[in-house]
């Protein structure tokens, strides 16, 4: 099991290294500068500017000077919030995003696990098709168009909640965003959760259970609901991969200061550092949560641990 | 271990960490709500850029002179002043019993810090040329001099001194520009260039800084020292940093948002219908413009050609019909509204449309294209959804009336930026101007040679001369002459289309009182206060 871990771990270095690069790369091709806009600065301040920032310097050099950086974990000063360094803004902003994440994906694992048993057990009844119907609509539409139609109904119409993160604190600010998150992950586990319990439910094992004269309920508890999943498991990684990217689009819509609202508008102010920044933080968790579900399978199925 | 446990597990701590502490302040109940449609890059008064920052600046300080809603010029730090006859030097008399939101006094001395940190190239501020009009002012920012000999002195802690290389009638409304006020040295000393941050920010105007969320959140409370503290009306204002206008209404709908800073331009005609009175339209100092390429053909050295292309826009049908938000069709440079200024029209203002599109097709000829030979153009727009309405308008414009070709290319707006500011591949492109004081100057200088603003790389000997005579003339109609002249010969020359001059919009809910539209679209947050109960 250790020598399973350590190859997982150091397999994920390599990995994280090439998405700096590559990113790094990116977004210095991209056209235009943090400095530039439309009303421009006069020579010598933005030669003075980009002088401070090293900007003037040849890119291996920049890059260079950037990995150092975050060897000893700074990832410099951003260049759009121009009296913060970037490990500060991700500081500030991750929190919020993760909350967020972490009540979306809890919201979808609940509501979509359940669904989906349900819908399973009632396999082509009313209650089946209500469920895949409702999660096939959650699937197709897309977080874009859910969350103002969510604030023009829910908060500007009836007024039950605030519209905007900051304009209330505590709870009640979280449902709409948490909500619009989680939708798509609803349907989506729900769908996984009611194909692999159809599977599982038609196993001999299950047979055998039930003709141990053991209830519904105590099946699907104790028997049925750890290998039907599996495949819901596999799916955290990508899931949480989806919930903080979507988070770009909620962030954005309910105003809320996230690191996926923080990397848009780094991206179309060519805040470098702070692009790169979020970047580096994002990579090192999609690919820390996909290893933890790598070992966290191999924990759950010994059979992954030696092939 | 079991699965169930581990999703369990997860569940448990997604709840706990969701009911952790919150972070940021709603302000007591009498909060002045507001829009702002981009973060402040920084409260640095120096290095701050945006209209956005400087906004939010005017409610956190105070220059020597500042401006009532209806956009007249009035004193603010300074009492009174003094202009000599020459108009060379400049005496202000600050009030008495100045202070600091940390209750430090403030002195003639902190103004003449902060005119000296804005000129020195070492902090390298954005606006730095705004006070090049001050004796040894470029000398020092090029790095030629210490900022040590800059015109401005404090004789005594109420006095301030200002001494100008040229006479320039505007120089007084530079005053009310965030990047003149003072500084408090003693944060900078501290806190070196990070000053400007929550807990660290010492101010002098109606407000101070309680809390700044980036990306979302500006909070600014009452400055109990503010010498006209007794006059601020609300207690504290919270600026909500929302990029999209759509959201932005919404807000305002929920009632969450007492003033907005712009209205969706696709929600216009149904907001104005809604809401009414609540909806403020005013003229704005900017001018919405697409600019030719003067450096390469086939634009370069054919005015017959640009002046064709000029005159086939329908500027009203493109004010009231495309963008439709009470813009006025532009004819001029400079906006309407422009202090001591009459802009001159484009000769072909006053022609009827068939009259000028005949004359359009004319010139068109005469610069060597016909329906065999059409010109073929690219238009280069940042993306959004007004510009490509826009291009759109323009390119069946051009092509009903002259059988131009035209391609429309939008770009990403650091992409268009670039495109426009190395002037390689750009022939038509987008643009558009605010002014930063209420002067013609603002808008006229950009045009002339080597200033960094100058898109089109428009270079004409005789505005450029018309330009320094003006600068150098201290008879204020003689030197509106000059800029007038200056301007009829631009015009004639035609190195950009305007289009249309910009409006300001607004929603300020009816709870608001002391709401002014002006040109400057200026809107202190202390002038403003809450209707008292039982008038509503």
């Amino acid at each position: 099991m250790l020598r399973y871990t350590l190859l997982r771990i150091l397999g994920a270095i390599p990995t994280l290294l090439l998405v700096i690069a590559l990113a790094f790369l990116m977004v210095h091709a991209a056209p235009g500068g943090p400095f530039s806009s439309e009303r421009v600065l006069p020579e010598h301040v933005e030669k003075e500017i980009e002088r401070r920032y090293h900007l003037d310097e040849p890119l291996p050099k920049q890059f260079l000077r950037y990995v150092s950086g975050l060897l000893q974990g700074d990832l410099g000063p951003s260049y759009s919030y121009r009296d913060y360094d970037v490990d500060e803004l991700i500081a500030d902003t991750f929190p919020v995003s993760l909350k967020l994440g972490a009540l979306a994906m809890a919201l979808a694992l609940l509501l979509g696990v359940s669904a989906g048993t349900v819908a399973a057990l009632r396999q082509g009844a009313w209650l089946d098709k209500f469920v895949m119907g409702f999660s096939m609509t959650g699937i197709s539409i897309p977080v874009f168009v859910v969350a103002p139609v969510l604030v023009l109904f829910l908060a500007v119409k009836l007024q039950w909640l605030p519209a905007g993160w900051t304009s209330e604190v505590g709870l009640k600010r979280l449902f709409l965003p948490v909500v619009t998150l989680a939708l798509p992950q609803i349907a989506y586990i729900a769908r996984l959760t009611r194909a692999s319990m159809i599977d599982v439910l038609n196993r001999d094992f299950i047979r055998t259970a039930r003709a141990q004269g053991l209830g519904t309920a105590t099946v699907v508890r104790v028997h049925a609901l750890k290998p039907a999943m599996l495949p819901v498991l596999s799916y955290m990684g990508p899931a949480i991969a989806a919930v903080l990217t979507g988070s770009v689009v909620v962030e954005e819509v309910f105003g809320i200061p996230g690191l996926g609202q923080q990397f848009v508008r780094g991206a179309s102010n060519r805040d470098y550092t702070l692009v790169l920044g979020i970047v580096v933080s994002y990579a090192t968790l999609i690919i820390s949560l996909n290893l933890i579900v790598d070992i966290l399978y191999g924990v759950i199925d010994p059979r992954v641990r030696y092939r | 271990m079991n699965t169930l446990r581990i999703l369990g597990l997860c569940l448990v701590f997604a709840g706990l960490y969701a009911c952790g502490g919150t972070d940021e302040p709603v302000g007591p109940p009498d909060t002045l709500q507001r829009g702002l449609p981009t973060d402040a890059e920084t409260l640095d008064q120096h290095k701050a850029r945006s209209i956005q920052a400087a906004d939010v600046l005017r409610d956190l300080s105070e220059g020597l002179v500042g401006y009532s809603a209806d956009g007249q010029l009035i004193p603010a730090a300074a009492e009174s002043w003094d202009v000599s006859g020459d108009g060379l030097r400049y005496t202000f008399h600050l009030r008495e019993g100045l202070r600091w939101s940390n209750g430090d006094a403030l002195v003639a001395g902190h103004f003449v810090a902060g005119m000296r940190r804005l000129v020195d190239p070492a902090t390298a501020a954005v606006y730095v040329d705004l006070l090049s009009g001050i004796e040894n002012a470029a000398a020092i920012s090029a790095g030629d001099i210490p900022v040590s000999m800059l015109g401005v002195e404090a004789p005594d802690d109420r006095t301030l001194v200002i001494r100008l290389a040229q006479q320039a009638p505007y120089f007084i409304s530079l005053l009310s520009h965030p990047s003149t006020f003072p500084i408090h040295p003693p944060s900078i000393a501290e806190h070196g260039d990070a000053f400007a941050r929550p807990g660290r920010m010492v101010s002098n105007g109606a407000y101070k800084l309680d809390a700044w969320v980036p990306g979302a959140l500006i909070a600014l409370k009452r400055n109990e020292h503010y010498w006209n503290n007794a006059a601020t009306a609300i207690d504290a204002v919270n600026y909500h940093v929302l990029v999209q206008d759509t959201a932005e209404l919404n807000r305002y709908r929920a009632g969450e948002l007492h003033t907005t800073s712009t209205v969706p331009p696709d929600a216009f005609a149904q907001v104005r219908a809604q809401y009414g009175d609540e909806l403020h339209v005013a003229p704005y100092l900017g001018v919405y413009y697409y600019g030719f390429n003067l450096t390469k053909p086939p634009f370069k050295d054919n005015p017959a050609l640009r002046r064709a292309l000029s005159m086939a826009v329908d500027r009203e049908q493109l004010a009231e019909k495309v963008v439709g938000r009470g813009e006025a069709p532009a004819y001029s440079w400079v906006p309407p509204g422009v202090n001591n200024y009459e802009p001159p029209l484009s000769s072909f203002a006053s022609l009827g449309k068939g009259e000028r599109e005949q004359l359009a097709r004319r010139l068109y000829r005469e610069a060597g294209y016909s329906e065999n030979n059409p010109l073929r153009v690219e238009i280069r727009y940042n993306t959004n959804d007004t510009n490509r309405k826009i291009a759109v308008a323009i390119q069946s414009m051009w092509r009903d009336v002259l059988g131009v070709e035209t391609v429309l290319i939008n770009e990403e707006s650091q992409v268009w930026l670039a495109n426009m500011r190395q002037a390689e591949v750009t022939q038509v492109f987008r643009a558009s101007w605010m002014g930063d004081y209420n002067d013609a100057h603002t808008f006229l200088s950009i045009l002339q040679t080597g200033n960094a603003m100058n898109m089109p790389r428009y270079e004409d000997e005789e505005y450029d001369d018309l330009m320094e005579r003006a600068a150098a003339q201290g008879d204020e109609k003689q030197r509106r002459l000059l800029l007038e002249e200056a301007e009829r010969h631009m015009l004639s020359d035609h190195p950009v289309i305007p289009l249309y001059f910009y409006v300001s919009k607004h929603l300020v809910s009816p709870q608001i009182e002391g709401w002014g539209d002006n040109v400057l679209d200026y809107h202190y947050s202390q002038q403003l206060s809450f209707k008292a109960a039982d008038s509503q």
